[in-house]
């Protein structure tokens, strides 16, 4: 349980205006600098004191960094981009729905009102033993807590584990996967575009990072392209209470269908894993099949295979088989009004 | 005691609400002394996006001077700066909206912002919406007539977390209010009374 403690521990404030300042900023000070887009995952860390950063950059004021453009088909979502602006906007309603509906899912109003769509994607496990300043793998120790016999798990992984058990806990992250988004980075040295699915990181590449950012790396916007515009989608996320909570499955698909077959479709889920899972072994076996109870059942089969429980989150195994399959065969039912 | 003892308006009298504001903001500045020791890294003061201590916030239609730690949030320097304390803390985490202040029109939990961010924007409390003459907002007003709260720590977030809603959806139905006011918790579980208290705000709110 959080304790109200004063006032978080000093640091160097910086408000630059435009993204060069921000991103010169970041090359000044490198490794002692935290980027601050809405600040919610941020100041958990800060009032805690498990993570001390000497100098925070407060993207608040780079004007430049917000706000949804028309790009080719599809749009370019500036990193600063609230989650609420993102819900309200028509154009992600009409043509990316997905995204909307994701968005929508993600804590609360206020927090909706703050968090930015790049926080939301460059945020933090959030495992309660990595957060709560245990010295684990993630925090450059040798153990991980939840994975041992009296750890409690319920929310960690089912897939991909590698020492550390950890789960990337972002509702919109699938959705990006799902819509093959782009990130456009920016350092000192220039900008660079790397699809969604690259852009979040396992342990296996590097345990104490959730993205391929580096110190010095400042996300700038995030593209969608017109590929899967007014496509059918579905995206259902299962938490315990219906605000605040983060997903324990999430999935989000984007899909063709014609003539009652599966033309071309996108699966990723999170929650299950430390990053956000693309299928696409579920993918490939299910495109050209028809749309049916027979193939979402092979689709939920599959989403599993290699799954491995920890003690208490067995329940995610068949949460995320059943999730898949709904988003094949359950189109209908997700159809989600506010 | 009574709060009426010592009627607020009173010429450079004290009131007992003073009195304990004082109390408050020096407990406050002389137990926060080690904060201030500098950062590891020295800053470079000129640099691009440095910022001042002493800066001036827009709250409740007033410019407020006023000396802001870098780390400071919002909800600290209202209350114990500014002795706006009709703001509560609840968390402190983003977890349950009893710091629910309006920054330029929307909802946002003061204790997770940085007061430096709202620099410039137009902050409202609770203290804020009754007009200068005393009338009630619609939404306080809706309070009084329907009640809905029982010790009411979480009202004041509750009534702005409504008036924010209400400016962009200003007719809207029970579910709707309910879903945009899900951002807000009551520990004495009153939810279903605050919700057709805020419905009530609602339609004054139309009316008015
Ligand atoms: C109580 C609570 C409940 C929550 N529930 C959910 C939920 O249900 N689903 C969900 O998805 N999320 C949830 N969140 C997380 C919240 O949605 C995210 O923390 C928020 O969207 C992050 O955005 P931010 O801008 O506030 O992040 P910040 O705290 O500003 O940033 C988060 C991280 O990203 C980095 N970062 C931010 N912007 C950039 C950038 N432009 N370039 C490089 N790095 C950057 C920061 O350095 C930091 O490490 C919850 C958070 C809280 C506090
Ligand atoms: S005190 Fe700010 S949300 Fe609880
Ligand atoms: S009335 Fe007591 S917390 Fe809401």
């Amino acid at each position: 349980m959080a304790i109200v403690r004063d006032i978080m521990p000093a640091f160097e404030l910086f408000q630059p205006a435009t993204t060069d300042d921000a991103v010169g900023l970041l090359a000044k000070y490198g490794r002692d600098a935290w980027v601050m887009g809405g600040g919610l995952d941020t100041f958990d860390w800060l009032k805690d004191r498990i993570k001390r950063p000497s100098v925070v950059v407060d993207l608040s004021q780079v004007n430049d960094l917000t706000g949804i453009r028309p790009m080719g088909g599809g749009l370019e979502i500036g990193a600063l981009t609230t989650l609420t602006e993102i819900v309200r906007n028509p154009v992600v309603k009409e043509k990316f729905g997905l995204l909307h509906q994701a968005a929508e899912l993600v804590a609360s109003p206020q927090i909706r009102n703050q968090g930015t769509i790049g926080g939301n994607v460059s945020q933090d496990a959030r495992c309660w033993y990595y957060r709560g300043g245990w010295k684990c793998y993630r925090a450059g120790g040798n153990i991980c807590f939840a994975d041992t016999p009296s750890a409690i798990n319920r929310e960690h992984a089912i897939l991909d584990a590698d020492r550390c058990v950890a789960v990337n806990p972002s509702d919109t992250a699938p959705a990006l996967i799902a819509l093959e988004a782009q990130m456009v980075i920016r350092n000192r040295k220039g900008e660079r575009v790397v699809e969604a699915e690259d852009y979040f990181i396992g342990p296996a590449t590097d345990i104490t990072r959730m993205t391929i950012l580096k110190p010095g790396d400042l996300l700038t916007a995030i593209r969608i392209p017109d590929k899967w515009a007014g496509a059918t989608f579905y995206f259902e996320k299962v938490r315990d209470r219906q605000v605040w909570d983060f997903p324990l499955v999430n999935v989000a698909s984007a899909a063709v269908y014609s003539g009652g077959n599966i033309e071309r479709i996108r699966i990723a889920v999170n929650g299950v894993a430390a990053h956000p899972v693309r299928l696409k072994a579920v993918e490939d076996a299910v495109r050209g099949k028809p749309r049916n109870a027979a193939t979402a059942d092979m689709a939920g089969q599959l989403a599993i295979q290699g799954a491995e429980p920890l003690r208490y989150n067995g329940y995610k195994v068949p949460l995320l088989r059943n999730l898949v399959k709904r988003s094949i065969r359950g189109v209908e039912e997700a159809t989600w009004a506010s | 005691m009574a709060d009426n003892d010592f009627p607020e308006g009173t010429p450079k009298g004290w009131s007992r609400r003073d009195v304990i504001k004082g109390v408050i903001a020096a407990g406050a500045v002389s137990s926060a002394g080690y904060l201030f020791r500098s950062s590891v890294v020295r800053a470079d003061v000129s640099a691009p996006g440095s910022v001042e201590r002493l800066i001036t916030l827009n709250v409740n239609g007033q410019q407020r001077r006023v000396d802001v730690m870098k780390q400071e949030t919002l909800a600290t320097t209202l209350r114990y700066k500014l002795g706006l304390t009709g703001t509560k803390l609840g968390c402190d985490r983003s977890e349950c909206g009893a710091c629910t202040v309006l920054i330029d029109d929307v909802p946002h939990y003061s204790c997770s912002m940085l007061t430096h961010t709202a620099r410039g924007k137009k902050i409202v409390t609770i203290e804020g919406l009754a007009s200068a003459e005393g009338k009630l907002h619609p939404v306080q007003q809706g309070v009084v007539e329907e009640q809905g709260f029982q010790c009411a720590f979480c009202m004041s977030g509750f009534i702005m977390a409504t008036v924010g809603f209400l400016k962009v959806n200003p007719n809207p139905t029970r579910t709707e209010l309910a879903h945009g006011i899900s951002g807000n918790l009551c520990r004495c579980q009153d939810y279903d009374k605050i919700l057709t208290a805020m419905m009530r705000g609602a339609e004054l709110s139309r009316r008015a």
